[in-house]
């Protein structure tokens, strides 16, 4: 229901819910179909040369530890706990994952890794269970297929990486093969848009021990510019200078793909289209029929609400906002842990990650020289690229050397046994930062019953709106997989000639205090039906047809891989059927 | 830590603004950017005396001065502590600071409600309670390697101080001590890039591709922060 205080403005064909990299891929498609939109984005308005230009952008107290660029918890956060039986806590301090706000959103302060899923992770449940038994997948594994194959988002992944300019190799083009690509990853109907970013000695030492394993490295597909590009857009984008501060930060040298750097120029300029900042959504309002959506209210920064009619509201926040708003606004049914039913808050699931650190006694590596998606990776290990067999678990991850920057703050490594203090740890310190690298494993998180996300029964937000909970542990799979992962980047380790190294498995419960990885997946997913989720397959709402919902909310289980890539192919692909199917016959595009 | 501008705004004609309007353009308005705001010199302006003496001692034993040249003391560390205290950081400005005070599992994080300013505080006065009760002198009053036993316990846990959970202040203090080792200069700590100087970071460089592939070589730049080098400026 609209609040009665609200003033009821215009009324326009599309409302955006939130302007980060859906917002601004709706943004592009829909104006372009000729609807006037509306993005509402509950930050500020951000600009390379306003809020991190190369002056002062390389500044890694202030945006990594004193986080400028993400959400304020004051302003709102979310309660967490491992399992039900628990009582869900307020993250009061950003740690686990970094969410942003303001224009760009979270694509501001991105890495740039750019992923496709592999086409068996759009079947995770069928095709395991044909590959290794349906006893391969325990009960409280609630992993379903997606609603469209690998080749159906071939399209739309394409698009996305042409847009950024990712630089890559192909591994396999139209079912070719390719030396020197990823030979597990899908087709591609055609080659990256730019060449791969040169490697560093670390990528390239961790490339030759994996090539001594059997294994085939290949360049990280990467938002970073390896050369100059105008995208198809007409915009352009810099090479990467390597200045190493690119996870976390705001790139001042227009080298990371951002909607920033790849759409808002174009769009901005559009005549039928508007972006709203400070201006945050509270709820999304239906009609009695609570079988359509009117549009929404959002409240400004000087804390005035107002009724925003539209004939299409397209939810375009972070994965954890899009639920929360969903369920603040009573639509869809909350899923319900205990018996399994309901849909919103379902299947919330997130990464795995661990790590192998690698000392060198005779090797400057300097790690200083670094990009956000600059690395050599292997991908035998990732999704069903291996044989599964007797290993009790399914599902992997990928294994790098990402040489991303090496900020001191963050990273000064030591070798095992050394205090973490005093001298002792000072010389270390000193003896190993230039000498020593990391390899991460980065893992597949399934979904279970009891991993999920509902409304807070006691902490409230600054509007006294209830907070999102956040119930969610690993399962026995993804510690079995992690430590799995683990012993392989150790043998690659050894094989790069490493003088020691430091295996650091992923134990115990997850943790909300150590940064792991801003890949919050699920809650509103896609599906084949209304019964097991929340949406079809052009992430239309199954309840509310003129209700979109964009985002990795929308993954029924995370796979190994970065979630951007797969994020924006599907919202390509839902703008494509909403140009060419729903604008026609507005109305369910799959029947329930 | 300046948020930086609030608005780039077209106003919307009509009677009300619903939001922050920006369309036809990207806005850009000059003055607009946030620069860092150097940390200012002089005295601390949040630590009293006997706080300032805990800290100073503290960290000299956490980053000691050593045949490897300064530690915390000359990279002006203390110094760093008392503004990030006295500023956003130390208010919890960010942080989600309301009630109720649960107890945390241990994988719930900081469940405190002291601020991190309330939180130095109050540690460092049970920290100098316990000390003088065990040893008849306040922390900064005695020798390093008892200092050290102090902090070692700490850092374990096996000490109860009155009203504050010691391991987890020993976990900010430290944090707070390596950052200060580690920040820009503009910040207040690293003075003279001591921290990068150390470990062989060159700090903010803009452009590094020329030296991508110069394989196990050292590199040949000195350090440089973002409001550059103290030579620049001599």
């Amino acid at each position: 229901m609209v609040p009665l205080s609200a003033t009821r403005l215009p009324s326009i064909d599309v409302v955006l819910v939130g302007f980060g990299w859906t917002g601004a891929i709706m943004g592009q498609e829909l104006t372009d179909e000729g609807l006037s939109v509306l993005a509402l984005e509950r930050g500020p308005w951000r600009s390379t040369p306003e809020r991190f230009p190369p002056t002062f952008a390389q500044d890694e107290l202030r945006f990594y530890y004193r986080h400028e660029l993400f959400q304020r918890p004051a302003h709102e956060t979310l309660t967490i706990r491992n399992k039900p039986s628990e009582t869900a806590l307020p993250m009061r301090v950003l740690g686990s994952f970094l969410p942003g706000t303001g224009v760009g959103g979270a694509g501001v302060h991105w890495n740039g890794q750019t992923w496709r899923f592999l086409p068996s992770d759009f079947k995770a449940r069928s095709h395991n269970a044909e590959r290794y038994g349906a006893a391969a997948i325990p009960p409280a594994m609630t992993i379903q297929d997606y609603p469209l194959t690998y080749d159906e988002l071939e399209p739309h992944y394409d698009r996305f990486e042409y847009l950024c300019g990712i630089a890559g190799k192909a591994g396999n083009l139209n079912g070719t093969i390719q030396p020197g690509g990823n030979p597990f990853e899908g087709p591609r109907s055609r080659e990256y848009p730019t060449p791969p970013m040169p490697q560093g000695y670390a990528p390239t030492l961790f490339a030759q021990g994996a090539e001594r394993l059997g294994y085939k490295p290949f360049p990280q597909p990467s938002g970073n510019m390896s050369q100059a590009y105008t995208n198809p857009l007409g915009v352009q984008l810099g090479p990467c200078t390597f200045c190493g501060f690119c996870e976390k930060f705001g790139c001042g040298n227009y080298s990371k793909a951002s909607p920033q750097t790849t759409i808002l120029p174009v769009l901005l300029r559009k005549p039928n289209f508007e972006l709203r900042t400070e201006s945050e959504v509270l709820t999304i309002n239906v009609d009695r029929s609570a079988k359509r959506a009117t549009g929404v209210t959002y409240v400004d920064a000087e804390g005035r609400e107002f009724e925003q009619p539209a004939e299409l509201v397209v939810l375009c926040a972070y994965a954890l906002h899009n639920v929360r708003l969903l369920l603040l606004s009573g639509i869809g049914a909350p899923y319900d842990p205990v018996s399994g039913t309901g849909v919103v808050g379902k299947n919330y699931a997130y990464q795995v990650f661990s790590t192998v650190d690698v000392f060198f006694d005779d090797k400057i590596l300097n790690p200083f020289i670094g990009a956000g998606a600059h690395g050599m990776v292997v991908d035998e290990f990732n999704g069903d690229n291996f044989d599964h067999s007797g290993l009790g678990f399914i599902g992997g991850g990928y294994i790098s050397v990402l040489q991303t920057g090496a900020r001191p703050i963050q990273t000064h490594p030591t070798p095992e046994g050394t205090p973490n203090w005093g001298s002792a740890w000072k010389r270390a310190v000193a003896q190993n930062y230039l000498r020593s690298t990391f390899i991460p494993t980065h893992g597949a998180v399934m979904s279970y019953r009891s991993n999920y996300l509902d409304l807070d029964p006691t902490y409230r937000d600054v509007y006294g709106r209830p907070l999102l909970r956040m119930t969610f542990d690993f399962g026995e799979n993804e510690h079995r997989m992690s430590d799995f992962l683990t012993d392989r980047a150790a043998e690659i380790a050894t094989a790069m000639g490493a003088t020691r190294i430091t295996r650091n498995y992923r134990k115990g419960s997850w943790d909300v205090v150590p940064y792991q990885t801003t890949h919050n997946t699920g809650g509103a997913i896609i599906g084949d039906n209304p019964q097991d989720s929340m949406l079809n397959k052009y992430s239309q709402s199954w309840d509310v047809p003129n209700l979109f919902v964009m985002g990795a909310s929308a993954f029924p289980q995370n796979a190994g891989y970065n979630p951007t890539g797969t994020v924006a192919a599907l919202a390509y692909y839902a703008a494509d059927a909403i140009r060419t199917q729903y604008l026609n016959s507005p109305g369910p595009l799959v029947p329930a | 830590m300046p948020e930086g501008p609030t608005h780039s705004t077209v106003p919307t004609p009509g009677t009300a603004v619903p939001g922050r309007v920006v369309a036809g353009s990207e806005p850009w308005q000059p003055g607009a950017a946030a620069p860092e705001i150097a940390s200012s010199a002089g005295g601390y302006v949040f630590f009293k005396p006997a706080e300032a003496a805990f800290v100073e001692a503290a960290v000299a034993r956490l980053i000691p001065a050593d045949e490897l040249g300064g530690g915390a003391i000359e990279a002006d560390v203390p110094l760093f502590i008392d503004r990030q205290l006295n500023g956003d950081f130390g208010n919890a400005t960010r942080w989600y600071m309301q009630g109720p005070w649960g107890e945390p599992t241990k994988t719930q994080g900081y469940q405190t409600r002291l601020t991190p300013a309330q939180f130095y505080r109050a540690a460092i006065q049970a920290i100098d309670a316990v000390s003088t009760r065990m040893h008849g002198q306040a922390f900064a009053a005695l020798n390093g390697d008892r200092q050290d036993d102090f902090l070692r316990v700490l850092e374990s846990g096996a000490i109860a101080l009155d009203g504050v959970d010691g391991q987890a202040f020993f976990g900010l203090l430290l944090q707070n001590t390596i950052e200060g080792f580690f920040c820009d200069p503009v910040h207040g700590g690293n003075k003279d890039m001591i921290g990068w100087k150390l470990i062989g970071f060159p700090g903010a460089r803009y452009e590094q591709r020329f030296f991508l592939k110069a394989f196990n070589q050292p590199f040949p730049l000195p350090p440089v922060g973002i409001a550059g080098r103290r030579e620049w400026s001599r």
